[in-house]
Protein backbone atom coordinates (compact mmCIF):
# COMPACT_ATOMS: atom_id res chain seq x y z
CA UNK A 1 0.00 0.00 0.00
CA UNK A 2 1.45 3.30 -1.08
CA UNK A 3 -0.23 6.62 -1.95
CA UNK A 4 -3.52 4.78 -1.40
CA UNK A 5 -2.77 2.14 -4.03
CA UNK A 6 -2.57 -1.46 -2.85
CA UNK A 7 -0.51 -4.01 -4.75
CA UNK A 8 -1.57 -7.45 -5.78
CA UNK A 9 1.31 -9.93 -5.78
CA UNK A 10 -0.62 -13.01 -6.93
CA UNK A 11 1.06 -13.12 -10.35
CA UNK A 12 3.85 -10.97 -11.82
CA UNK A 13 1.39 -9.48 -14.30
CA UNK A 14 -1.18 -8.37 -11.71
CA UNK A 15 1.68 -7.05 -9.58
CA UNK A 16 3.04 -5.05 -12.50
CA UNK A 17 -0.38 -3.56 -13.25
CA UNK A 18 -1.19 -2.81 -9.62
CA UNK A 19 2.01 -0.79 -9.08
CA UNK A 20 1.61 1.25 -12.27
CA UNK A 21 -0.25 4.15 -10.57
CA UNK A 22 2.48 4.38 -7.91
CA UNK A 23 5.22 4.41 -10.55
CA UNK A 24 3.19 7.02 -12.42
CA UNK A 25 3.50 9.36 -9.42
CA UNK A 26 7.25 8.69 -9.47
CA UNK A 27 7.36 9.35 -13.20
CA UNK A 28 5.98 12.85 -12.63
CA UNK A 29 8.78 13.55 -10.14
CA UNK A 30 11.34 12.19 -12.64
CA UNK A 31 9.99 14.43 -15.40
CA UNK A 32 9.83 17.46 -13.12
CA UNK A 33 13.42 16.94 -11.98
CA UNK A 34 14.57 16.62 -15.59
CA UNK A 35 12.63 19.75 -16.58
CA UNK A 36 13.99 21.90 -13.73
CA UNK A 37 17.49 20.51 -14.20
CA UNK A 38 17.39 21.13 -17.93
CA UNK A 39 16.19 24.72 -17.48
CA UNK A 40 19.11 25.35 -15.10
CA UNK A 41 21.52 23.68 -17.55
CA UNK A 42 20.32 25.80 -20.49
CA UNK A 43 20.62 29.11 -18.64
CA UNK A 44 23.78 28.38 -16.62
CA UNK A 45 25.43 26.85 -19.68
CA UNK A 46 24.82 30.06 -21.65
CA UNK A 47 26.24 32.16 -18.82
CA UNK A 48 29.34 29.94 -18.68
CA UNK A 49 29.77 30.05 -22.46
CA UNK A 50 29.59 33.85 -22.49
CA UNK A 51 31.94 34.20 -19.50
CA UNK A 52 34.35 31.90 -21.29
CA UNK A 53 34.54 34.50 -24.07
CA UNK A 54 35.39 37.24 -21.59
CA UNK A 55 38.31 39.53 -22.41
CA UNK A 56 39.70 39.03 -18.91
CA UNK A 57 41.96 35.99 -18.87
CA UNK A 58 41.28 35.28 -15.19
CA UNK A 59 37.56 34.98 -15.87
CA UNK A 60 37.82 32.87 -19.02
CA UNK A 61 40.44 30.56 -17.55
CA UNK A 62 38.54 30.08 -14.28
CA UNK A 63 35.38 29.26 -16.21
CA UNK A 64 37.26 26.88 -18.52
CA UNK A 65 38.78 25.07 -15.52
CA UNK A 66 35.43 24.92 -13.74
CA UNK A 67 33.57 23.41 -16.71
CA UNK A 68 36.34 20.86 -17.30
CA UNK A 69 36.25 19.89 -13.63
CA UNK A 70 32.47 19.53 -13.54
CA UNK A 71 32.48 17.53 -16.80
CA UNK A 72 35.05 15.03 -15.57
CA UNK A 73 33.65 14.25 -12.12
CA UNK A 74 30.68 12.00 -11.32
CA UNK A 75 27.18 13.40 -10.91
CA UNK A 76 26.67 11.24 -7.82
CA UNK A 77 29.60 12.82 -5.95
CA UNK A 78 28.54 16.32 -7.03
CA UNK A 79 25.07 15.50 -5.74
CA UNK A 80 26.47 14.37 -2.36
CA UNK A 81 28.62 17.50 -2.28
CA UNK A 82 25.63 19.79 -2.74
CA UNK A 83 23.40 17.72 -0.48
CA UNK A 84 25.79 17.68 2.49
CA UNK A 85 27.93 20.79 2.03
CA UNK A 86 25.31 23.43 1.17
CA UNK A 87 23.57 23.07 4.57
CA UNK A 88 26.96 23.68 6.24
CA UNK A 89 26.87 27.12 4.66
CA UNK A 90 23.31 27.71 5.78
CA UNK A 91 21.70 26.91 2.42
CA UNK A 92 19.05 24.30 3.13
CA UNK A 93 17.22 23.14 0.03
CA UNK A 94 14.69 20.33 -0.30
CA UNK A 95 16.23 17.11 -1.66
CA UNK A 96 14.38 17.55 -4.95
CA UNK A 97 15.85 21.02 -5.54
CA UNK A 98 19.34 19.86 -4.59
CA UNK A 99 18.98 17.02 -7.07
CA UNK A 100 17.71 19.26 -9.86
CA UNK A 101 20.54 21.71 -9.12
CA UNK A 102 23.14 18.92 -9.35
CA UNK A 103 21.69 17.75 -12.67
CA UNK A 104 21.61 21.32 -13.95
CA UNK A 105 25.17 22.00 -12.84
CA UNK A 106 26.60 18.87 -14.45
CA UNK A 107 24.77 19.45 -17.73
CA UNK A 108 25.54 23.18 -17.80
CA UNK A 109 29.15 22.13 -18.35
CA UNK A 110 28.02 20.15 -21.41
CA UNK A 111 25.63 22.78 -22.77
CA UNK A 112 28.23 25.53 -22.39
CA UNK A 113 30.47 23.56 -24.75
CA UNK A 114 27.58 23.24 -27.20
CA UNK A 115 26.91 27.01 -27.11
CA UNK A 116 30.61 27.70 -27.46
CA UNK A 117 30.85 25.43 -30.49
CA UNK A 118 27.83 27.19 -31.97
CA UNK A 119 29.31 30.66 -31.48
CA UNK A 120 32.77 29.61 -32.71
CA UNK A 121 31.26 28.19 -35.89
CA UNK A 122 30.24 31.70 -37.03
CA UNK A 123 32.91 32.75 -39.57
CA UNK A 124 35.25 35.51 -38.40
CA UNK A 125 34.37 37.59 -41.42
CA UNK A 126 30.81 38.00 -40.16
CA UNK A 127 31.99 39.42 -36.84
CA UNK A 128 34.24 41.83 -38.72
CA UNK A 129 31.41 42.78 -41.06
CA UNK A 130 29.17 43.45 -38.05
CA UNK A 131 31.84 45.70 -36.56
CA UNK A 132 32.33 47.45 -39.91
CA UNK A 133 28.59 48.09 -40.14
CA UNK A 134 28.73 49.55 -36.65
CA UNK A 135 26.19 47.07 -35.27
CA UNK A 136 25.89 47.03 -31.50
CA UNK A 137 26.91 43.87 -29.62
CA UNK A 138 23.28 43.12 -28.88
CA UNK A 139 22.26 43.41 -32.54
CA UNK A 140 25.23 41.31 -33.66
CA UNK A 141 24.15 38.51 -31.37
CA UNK A 142 20.41 38.85 -31.93
CA UNK A 143 20.39 39.23 -35.70
CA UNK A 144 23.53 37.44 -36.84
CA UNK A 145 24.95 34.99 -34.32
CA UNK A 146 21.92 33.42 -32.64
CA UNK A 147 19.83 32.78 -35.79
CA UNK A 148 22.67 30.78 -37.36
CA UNK A 149 23.59 29.11 -34.09
CA UNK A 150 20.16 27.68 -33.28
CA UNK A 151 19.92 24.96 -35.97
CA UNK A 152 23.46 23.85 -35.13
CA UNK A 153 22.99 23.50 -31.38
CA UNK A 154 19.43 22.15 -31.11
CA UNK A 155 20.33 18.50 -31.92
CA UNK A 156 23.16 18.36 -29.36
CA UNK A 157 21.08 20.12 -26.72
CA UNK A 158 18.29 17.62 -27.37
CA UNK A 159 20.63 14.67 -26.94
CA UNK A 160 21.71 16.04 -23.57
CA UNK A 161 18.05 16.26 -22.54
CA UNK A 162 17.71 12.52 -23.21
CA UNK A 163 20.87 11.68 -21.26
CA UNK A 164 19.75 13.88 -18.39
CA UNK A 165 16.40 12.11 -18.29
CA UNK A 166 18.29 8.83 -17.95
CA UNK A 167 20.41 10.18 -15.09
CA UNK A 168 17.52 11.43 -12.94
CA UNK A 169 17.19 8.07 -11.09
CA UNK A 170 20.44 8.99 -9.32
CA UNK A 171 18.36 11.50 -7.35
CA UNK A 172 16.65 8.61 -5.55
CA UNK A 173 19.93 8.22 -3.60
CA UNK A 174 19.25 11.46 -1.70
CA UNK A 175 15.70 10.41 -0.75
CA UNK A 176 13.93 11.90 -3.78
CA UNK A 177 10.94 9.62 -4.45
CA UNK A 178 11.22 9.37 -8.20
CA UNK A 179 10.28 6.27 -10.17
CA UNK A 180 13.34 4.29 -9.10
CA UNK A 181 13.02 5.42 -5.47
CA UNK A 182 9.43 4.20 -5.35
CA UNK A 183 10.30 0.94 -7.14
CA UNK A 184 12.98 0.30 -4.53
CA UNK A 185 10.51 0.99 -1.73
CA UNK A 186 8.00 -1.42 -3.23
CA UNK A 187 10.83 -3.94 -3.47
CA UNK A 188 11.77 -3.47 0.17
CA UNK A 189 8.21 -4.02 1.34
CA UNK A 190 7.26 -6.95 -0.89
CA UNK A 191 10.72 -8.59 -1.18
CA UNK A 192 9.99 -8.66 -4.89
CA UNK A 193 12.39 -6.50 -6.89
CA UNK A 194 12.19 -8.14 -10.28
CA UNK A 195 8.84 -6.70 -11.33
CA UNK A 196 9.15 -3.10 -10.02
CA UNK A 197 12.69 -2.63 -11.35
CA UNK A 198 11.82 -4.18 -14.71
CA UNK A 199 8.80 -1.87 -14.92
CA UNK A 200 11.00 1.19 -14.38
CA UNK A 201 13.26 0.05 -17.22
CA UNK A 202 10.25 -0.67 -19.42
CA UNK A 203 8.81 2.81 -18.78
CA UNK A 204 12.14 4.52 -19.49
CA UNK A 205 12.74 2.70 -22.75
CA UNK A 206 9.83 4.13 -24.81
CA UNK A 207 10.37 7.52 -23.18
CA UNK A 208 13.96 7.82 -24.36
CA UNK A 209 13.13 6.33 -27.77
CA UNK A 210 10.28 8.80 -28.33
CA UNK A 211 12.43 11.73 -27.18
CA UNK A 212 15.23 10.71 -29.55
CA UNK A 213 12.75 10.39 -32.42
CA UNK A 214 11.29 13.84 -31.65
CA UNK A 215 14.75 15.39 -31.62
CA UNK A 216 15.48 13.80 -34.98
CA UNK A 217 12.26 15.26 -36.41
CA UNK A 218 13.02 18.74 -35.01
CA UNK A 219 16.55 18.51 -36.39
CA UNK A 220 15.21 17.75 -39.87
CA UNK A 221 12.58 20.48 -39.68
CA UNK A 222 15.04 23.24 -38.81
CA UNK A 223 16.27 25.31 -41.75
CA UNK A 224 20.01 24.73 -42.10
CA UNK A 225 20.71 28.35 -43.02
CA UNK A 226 19.35 29.71 -39.74
CA UNK A 227 16.20 31.04 -38.12
CA UNK A 228 15.65 34.79 -38.22
CA UNK A 229 14.45 35.97 -34.83
CA UNK A 230 12.40 38.85 -36.21
CA UNK B 1 41.40 14.76 12.02
CA UNK B 2 43.27 16.68 9.35
CA UNK B 3 42.65 16.17 5.67
CA UNK B 4 45.81 14.09 5.20
CA UNK B 5 44.26 11.41 7.39
CA UNK B 6 41.39 11.06 4.91
CA UNK B 7 43.79 10.13 2.15
CA UNK B 8 44.60 6.43 2.91
CA UNK B 9 40.97 5.21 2.82
CA UNK B 10 40.18 7.42 -0.19
CA UNK B 11 43.21 6.08 -2.05
CA UNK B 12 42.12 2.53 -1.29
CA UNK B 13 38.74 3.37 -2.78
CA UNK B 14 40.39 5.04 -5.78
CA UNK B 15 42.23 1.78 -6.48
CA UNK B 16 38.95 -0.09 -6.74
CA UNK B 17 37.45 2.67 -8.88
CA UNK B 18 40.39 2.47 -11.30
CA UNK B 19 40.24 -1.35 -11.40
CA UNK B 20 36.52 -1.41 -12.14
CA UNK B 21 36.82 1.37 -14.69
CA UNK B 22 39.71 -0.21 -16.60
CA UNK B 23 38.13 -3.67 -16.54
CA UNK B 24 34.79 -2.41 -17.81
CA UNK B 25 36.40 -0.19 -20.47
CA UNK B 26 38.34 -3.20 -21.79
CA UNK B 27 35.34 -5.56 -21.72
CA UNK B 28 33.10 -2.79 -23.05
CA UNK B 29 35.45 -2.24 -25.99
CA UNK B 30 35.26 -5.95 -26.89
CA UNK B 31 31.45 -5.85 -26.67
CA UNK B 32 31.41 -2.62 -28.69
CA UNK B 33 33.39 -4.19 -31.53
CA UNK B 34 31.31 -7.38 -31.44
CA UNK B 35 27.96 -5.55 -31.46
CA UNK B 36 29.13 -2.81 -33.84
CA UNK B 37 30.39 -5.33 -36.41
CA UNK B 38 27.25 -7.41 -35.95
CA UNK B 39 25.15 -4.31 -36.68
CA UNK B 40 26.88 -3.77 -40.03
CA UNK B 41 26.70 -7.48 -40.90
CA UNK B 42 24.31 -8.60 -43.61
CA UNK B 43 23.14 -11.47 -41.37
CA UNK B 44 19.68 -10.33 -40.20
CA UNK B 45 19.68 -12.40 -37.00
CA UNK B 46 23.09 -11.19 -35.83
CA UNK B 47 22.26 -7.61 -36.68
CA UNK B 48 18.88 -7.93 -34.95
CA UNK B 49 20.36 -9.28 -31.72
CA UNK B 50 22.92 -6.48 -31.67
CA UNK B 51 20.17 -3.91 -32.31
CA UNK B 52 18.05 -5.14 -29.39
CA UNK B 53 21.09 -5.15 -27.09
CA UNK B 54 22.08 -1.62 -28.09
CA UNK B 55 18.56 -0.19 -27.74
CA UNK B 56 17.96 -1.90 -24.37
CA UNK B 57 21.14 -0.66 -22.75
CA UNK B 58 21.22 2.79 -24.32
CA UNK B 59 17.58 3.43 -23.59
CA UNK B 60 17.47 2.66 -19.87
CA UNK B 61 19.21 4.38 -16.94
CA UNK B 62 22.43 2.80 -15.70
CA UNK B 63 21.24 2.85 -12.09
CA UNK B 64 18.14 0.86 -13.05
CA UNK B 65 20.32 -1.67 -14.89
CA UNK B 66 22.66 -1.91 -11.92
CA UNK B 67 19.86 -2.49 -9.41
CA UNK B 68 18.20 -4.89 -11.81
CA UNK B 69 21.32 -7.05 -12.02
CA UNK B 70 21.99 -6.73 -8.30
CA UNK B 71 18.53 -7.09 -6.73
CA UNK B 72 16.24 -8.53 -9.38
CA UNK B 73 18.37 -11.13 -11.14
CA UNK B 74 19.12 -13.15 -7.95
CA UNK B 75 15.36 -13.64 -7.54
CA UNK B 76 15.33 -15.81 -10.66
CA UNK B 77 18.36 -17.71 -9.40
CA UNK B 78 21.22 -15.86 -11.09
CA UNK B 79 23.56 -14.00 -8.78
CA UNK B 80 27.09 -12.62 -8.93
CA UNK B 81 29.20 -10.88 -6.33
CA UNK B 82 28.93 -7.06 -6.33
CA UNK B 83 32.23 -6.41 -8.12
CA UNK B 84 31.32 -8.78 -10.97
CA UNK B 85 27.86 -7.24 -11.18
CA UNK B 86 29.35 -3.75 -11.33
CA UNK B 87 31.92 -4.58 -13.98
CA UNK B 88 29.37 -6.53 -16.01
CA UNK B 89 26.76 -3.76 -16.00
CA UNK B 90 29.25 -1.02 -16.82
CA UNK B 91 30.77 -3.11 -19.63
CA UNK B 92 27.35 -3.79 -21.12
CA UNK B 93 26.48 -0.06 -21.03
CA UNK B 94 29.83 1.09 -22.44
CA UNK B 95 29.62 -1.67 -25.05
CA UNK B 96 26.19 -0.49 -26.19
CA UNK B 97 27.33 3.13 -26.60
CA UNK B 98 30.61 2.00 -28.14
CA UNK B 99 28.81 -0.24 -30.66
CA UNK B 100 27.20 2.82 -32.25
CA UNK B 101 30.64 4.45 -32.48
CA UNK B 102 32.11 1.34 -34.14
CA UNK B 103 29.18 1.12 -36.53
CA UNK B 104 29.41 4.80 -37.46
CA UNK B 105 33.15 4.56 -38.06
CA UNK B 106 32.80 1.41 -40.19
CA UNK B 107 30.09 3.09 -42.28
CA UNK B 108 32.30 6.15 -42.78
CA UNK B 109 34.86 4.12 -44.77
CA UNK B 110 34.35 5.20 -48.42
CA UNK B 111 32.15 2.79 -50.32
CA UNK B 112 34.47 2.74 -53.30
CA UNK B 113 37.07 0.93 -51.21
CA UNK B 114 34.62 -1.87 -50.40
CA UNK B 115 33.75 -2.14 -54.08
CA UNK B 116 37.43 -2.30 -54.97
CA UNK B 117 37.92 -5.04 -52.36
CA UNK B 118 35.08 -7.00 -53.92
CA UNK B 119 36.47 -6.54 -57.39
CA UNK B 120 39.76 -7.96 -56.10
CA UNK B 121 37.83 -10.93 -54.73
CA UNK B 122 38.84 -10.30 -51.09
CA UNK B 123 36.76 -12.23 -48.59
CA UNK B 124 34.33 -10.34 -46.36
CA UNK B 125 36.38 -10.85 -43.22
CA UNK B 126 39.60 -9.87 -44.99
CA UNK B 127 37.94 -6.67 -46.20
CA UNK B 128 36.66 -5.93 -42.69
CA UNK B 129 39.89 -6.53 -40.79
CA UNK B 130 42.45 -5.39 -43.33
CA UNK B 131 40.67 -2.56 -45.14
CA UNK B 132 37.78 -1.09 -43.14
CA UNK B 133 38.95 -1.59 -39.57
CA UNK B 134 42.45 -0.06 -39.69
CA UNK B 135 40.94 3.19 -40.97
CA UNK B 136 37.79 3.09 -38.86
CA UNK B 137 39.63 2.50 -35.60
CA UNK B 138 41.28 5.93 -35.75
CA UNK B 139 37.92 7.59 -36.37
CA UNK B 140 36.60 5.92 -33.23
CA UNK B 141 39.30 7.12 -30.88
CA UNK B 142 37.95 10.60 -29.93
CA UNK B 143 34.49 9.14 -29.23
CA UNK B 144 36.03 6.24 -27.31
CA UNK B 145 37.94 8.78 -25.21
CA UNK B 146 34.69 10.46 -24.21
CA UNK B 147 33.12 7.08 -23.46
CA UNK B 148 36.06 6.16 -21.23
CA UNK B 149 35.57 9.34 -19.17
CA UNK B 150 31.82 8.69 -19.04
CA UNK B 151 32.56 5.16 -17.86
CA UNK B 152 34.84 6.44 -15.09
CA UNK B 153 32.13 8.83 -13.92
CA UNK B 154 29.54 6.06 -14.05
CA UNK B 155 31.65 3.83 -11.78
CA UNK B 156 30.59 6.09 -8.88
CA UNK B 157 27.20 4.36 -9.00
CA UNK B 158 28.67 0.99 -8.00
CA UNK B 159 29.11 2.42 -4.51
CA UNK B 160 25.33 1.96 -4.25
CA UNK B 161 25.62 -1.82 -4.56
CA UNK B 162 28.04 -1.92 -1.60
CA UNK B 163 31.34 -1.85 -3.52
CA UNK B 164 33.97 0.06 -1.53
CA UNK B 165 35.03 2.38 -4.35
CA UNK B 166 36.12 6.02 -4.03
CA UNK B 167 32.56 7.33 -3.61
CA UNK B 168 31.73 4.64 -1.04
CA UNK B 169 34.85 5.49 0.99
CA UNK B 170 33.94 9.17 0.80
CA UNK B 171 30.47 8.38 2.13
CA UNK B 172 31.82 6.40 5.08
CA UNK B 173 34.48 9.05 5.84
CA UNK B 174 31.77 11.69 5.88
CA UNK B 175 29.59 9.63 8.17
CA UNK B 176 32.46 9.29 10.64
CA UNK B 177 33.83 12.83 10.52
CA UNK B 178 30.84 14.92 9.32
CA UNK B 179 33.46 17.02 7.53
CA UNK B 180 31.52 16.98 4.24
CA UNK B 181 33.27 19.85 2.46
CA UNK B 182 36.80 18.44 2.80
CA UNK B 183 35.88 14.83 2.10
CA UNK B 184 33.85 15.54 -1.03
CA UNK B 185 36.30 18.11 -2.37
CA UNK B 186 39.11 15.54 -2.06
CA UNK B 187 36.89 12.93 -3.74
CA UNK B 188 36.01 15.21 -6.65
CA UNK B 189 39.68 16.11 -7.11
CA UNK B 190 40.49 12.39 -7.00
CA UNK B 191 38.07 11.63 -9.83
CA UNK B 192 39.39 14.60 -11.79
CA UNK B 193 42.97 13.35 -11.53
CA UNK B 194 41.96 9.83 -12.62
CA UNK B 195 40.02 11.35 -15.53
CA UNK B 196 43.05 13.38 -16.63
CA UNK B 197 45.23 10.25 -16.55
CA UNK B 198 42.61 8.36 -18.55
CA UNK B 199 42.57 11.15 -21.15
CA UNK B 200 46.36 11.00 -21.46
CA UNK B 201 46.23 7.22 -21.96
CA UNK B 202 43.54 7.52 -24.64
CA UNK B 203 45.55 10.22 -26.46
CA UNK B 204 48.63 8.02 -26.29
CA UNK B 205 46.74 5.10 -27.84
CA UNK B 206 45.37 7.37 -30.56
CA UNK B 207 48.86 8.63 -31.39
CA UNK B 208 50.20 5.06 -31.54
CA UNK B 209 47.38 4.06 -33.88
CA UNK B 210 47.98 7.06 -36.11
CA UNK B 211 51.61 6.07 -36.52
CA UNK B 212 50.61 2.48 -37.27
CA UNK B 213 51.79 0.91 -40.54
CA UNK B 214 48.33 0.07 -41.87
CA UNK B 215 47.17 3.60 -42.18
CA UNK B 216 46.38 4.90 -45.60
CA UNK B 217 44.14 7.83 -44.66
CA UNK B 218 46.76 10.04 -43.04
CA UNK B 219 48.93 9.55 -46.14
CA UNK B 220 46.15 11.02 -48.25
CA UNK B 221 45.06 13.91 -46.10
Amino acid sequence: MMYGYAWDTTTPLTFAISILPILGIGLLVTLKAAAVGYAIALVLGLVLALLRRSRFRIVSWTVAGFTEFVRDTPLLVQLFFLYYVLPDFGIVLPAFMTGALALGLQYSAYTSEVYRGGIDAIPRGQWEAATALNLSRLRTYRDIVVPQMVPRIVPSLGNYLVSMLKETPVLSVVTVLDMLGLANMIGERTFEYLVPLSMVGLIFLPMTLICSALIYLVERALPKSGIPLR
Amino acid sequence: MTWTQYLPPLLKGAQITVTISLASIALGAILAFAAGIARTSSNRILSGIAFVYIVLFRGTPLLVQLFWFYYALPLIGISFDPITTGIMTLSLLTGAFGAEVVRGALLSVPHTQLEAARALNFSKSYTLWHISMPQAVIEMMPAFGNLAIQNLKDTALVSLISIADLTFQAQSMRNITLDSATVYTLTLVGYFIIALCLMLVMRFIEKKLRRGPAFPRSAHS
